[in-house]
């Protein structure tokens, strides 16, 4: 028949050339629909404007011990509190080993300022607001900050101590620029 | 997709008979929901459910698009935006009302729908299909209402926001990455605000599209039957028009009055207050709950306090949240007694209701604070929502001798009749 001829004409090593043909057609058309995904998926992170927010001066003259201001860094609560000594004894004389995100004071605060706990305010359970940094807010049972919504302590550290959050309250990245006034981000 | 004695369709008018050739939608809908499409004869009202929710579902689109055209969904002015079609736009208060509390009558009718389906086991074979498409449905039904619930920007929209996309953030290494990417930034905003309400626009009509596959697949075995007996002969059907048009339309009525009396007189019995207070990303609610149609789920999510094995509490949550709901596609396998309804089943009916009672319980505990006793009985609830479906479901479809069953649904109702006349006359 002269179409089975036609289709097996120029067989050398098994593959015709309209096999070669679809592969190739179909891949290219693969390659673009790839080209043409990326974009629709990457409109979906964050925009120049939301990523241009992600530096915050804060004034922290104000601050007594045993108080704490909430600010807001690239759109989350930032926690900035001045610990008492006996809060920052409190947070020292916990063995590693009865942490549930093992760190120490030391390793969440700044050299030689270790009395300025700055935390996001951000709940590592699900991301309410913990309580305790306003005046008068319950602290939880371990006098740090209390998350109402599903129930986490955290301790004079910002440490995950009870409840259903997997880790402390993250430290963001921040210097002193002087004594009195600190950089977020 | 019918049976041999359907009725067969035969346009007379000659514009119907040029219609016929050229594009058939009136036949599609004659042997659909017409004369053409025989039903079990035996139906009771549980059956009306389906339609209760495709009504439901037109009355969202319907105020839905109208709402669109006077929200605006930008996080500086969507409340307030919210708050002009309360108070300016003519009729604004009624349709938004109507578009809340559809919602919850929208989940009102599907769990009916749902609890239905697992009552008289119409998940099993020959429709399958029909169930998998249904928990689809739900599962589309909940993204569309959350997203939904974000719009109005309050101090509830937000922090669901807030809550819910950090599900997300509970999937190891991958998890902050893919919530900031949902997010659009790095906590609910202006960008989150506007993906949510471009989906919420679309997933109603994809919503409506997965509702035809639904019904395409139902039509093919045709539908199941309170006796669970499959149908035999003539006799066990009638066409779906008269029939089940005028059932299903005194259904619609008892459905519209329910739901009017909801809007007109206690609209804001389902919401939540604190939704009317603007949102404020620096202060959480005291108390964050969803709307009550994902309490259970969200009972579920929190009954996890502890980490086990090797996964955190966090994580355990949200797998048992997704767990519980993707169960629900194994269903018909999981259940292996060869007898449909429940009216035969004795034990599974014991079963079924205590089921009912834990997906209460659940709901309860899911409105309550995140204290004792509520999170112990969520955990315990939990565990037995899970032993329901893996354990006691596939124990009792096999060790339960069921009840001894009529021949066919047409000797069930003559039976039925039989039992009413000696009844009356005893």
């Amino acid at each position: 028949m002269a179409s089975e001829t036609e289709t097996t004409a120029g067989i050398e090593d098994g593959v015709r050339r309209r096999d070669f043909i679809n592969i190739a057609a179909v891949s290219f058309a693969g390659v673009g629909a790839a080209a043409v995904v990326l974009p629709l998926v990457n409109q979906m992170n964050p925009s120049a404007d939301v990523l241009a927010l992600s530096s915050t001066e804060i004034d922290i003259s104000a601050i007594q011990p045993g108080q704490a201001i909430k600010t807001s860094w690239r759109k989350q609560p930032v926690f900035v509190r001045n610990l008492t000594p006996v809060e920052i004894a409190e947070a020292k004389k916990v063995p590693l080993s009865e942490l549930r995100d093992p760190q120490t004071i030391d390793e969440r605060t700044k050299p030689g300022k270790e009395n300025w706990l700055i935390t996001l305010g951000v709940c590592t359970h699900l991301g309410c607001v913990p309580l305790g940094a306003a005046e008068g807010e319950n602290r939880g049972d371990y006098g740090g900050y209390f998350c109402p919504c599903h129930g986490s302590h955290y301790d004079t550290a910002a440490r995950i101590r009870k409840g259903p959050a997997p880790k402390n309250l993250a430290v963001p990245p921040y210097e002193f620029n002087s004594d009195t006034v600190v950089t977020i981000g | 997709m019918s049976f041999p004695w359907a009725k067969p369709y035969e346009p007379q008018h000659p514009l119907m008979k040029w219609m016929d050739e050229k594009l058939p939608i009136p036949r599609l809908v004659y042997n659909a929901t017409g004369p053409g499409y025989p039903v079990p004869r035996n139906l009771n009202y549980f059956w009306n459910f389906g339609v209760l929710a495709g009504a439901a579902l037109v009355i969202q689109i319907v105020t839905g698009i109208v709402l669109a055209m006077h929200y605006a969904a930008n996080a500086g002015v969507a409340f307030n935006s919210v708050e002009h079609i309360m108070r300016d736009v003519n009729a604004g208060w009624f349709i938004r009302y109507a578009h809340m509390n559809g919602a919850s009558m929208f989940f009102i009718v599907v769990y009916l729908h749902i609890f239905r389906g697992l009552y008289y086991g119409s998940y099993k074979a020959p429709r399958e299909m029909v169930w998998l498409l249904g928990v689809v449905i739900f599962l589309l039904m909940m993204a569309t209402a959350f997203m939904g619930y974000v719009l109005p920007w309050g101090q509830m929209s937000f922090w669901g926001a807030q809550v819910i996309t950090g599900f997300f953030s509970a999937i190891p290494v991958v998890g902050d990455p893919i919530r900031v990417w949902l997010l659009g930034g790095f906590a609910p905003d202006n960008a989150a605000l506007n993906r949510f309400f471009s989906l919420h626009y679309l997933l109603p009509f994809v919503i409506a599209g997965v509702i035809i596959l639904h019904i395409w697949a139902l039509h093919i075995p045709g539908s199941s039957n309170p006796t669970g007996i499959e149908v035999k002969d003539e006799q066990d059907t009638v066409p779906f028009h008269p029939y089940y048009t005028a059932k299903d339309g005194f259904g619609v009525g008892v459905f519209l009055l329910v739901f009017v009396a909801l809007t007109f007189f206690s609209p804001n019995l389902l919401g939540h207050a604190d939704n009317y207070i603007p949102a404020n990303p620096l202060s959480t609610p005291a108390h964050i709950v969803p709307e009550w149609y994902f309490w259970p789920f969200y009972a579920i999510l929190r009954a996890f306090t502890f980490n086990f094995l090797w996964i955190d509490a966090k994580l355990w949550g949200v797998i048992a949240m997704f767990a519980a709901i993707a169960l629900l596609f194994f269903l018909p396998w999981l259940d292996s007694s060869p007898v449909k309804s429940s009216n035969y089943r004795p034990l599974n009916r014991i079963f079924f209701w205590l089921l009912v009672l834990d997906v209460f319980v659940l709901g309860w505990c899911g409105k309550s604070p995140a204290e004792q006793p509520y999170v112990f009985l969520s955990q315990f609830c939990a565990a037995y929502y899970f032993a329901h479906f893996l354990i006691i479901l596939p124990i009792i479809s096999r060790i339960e001798r069921p009840l001894p069953m009529p021949n066919s649904i047409t000797e069930a109702v003559l039976a039925k009749h039989a039992d009413d006349k000696s009844a009356a006359t005893a």
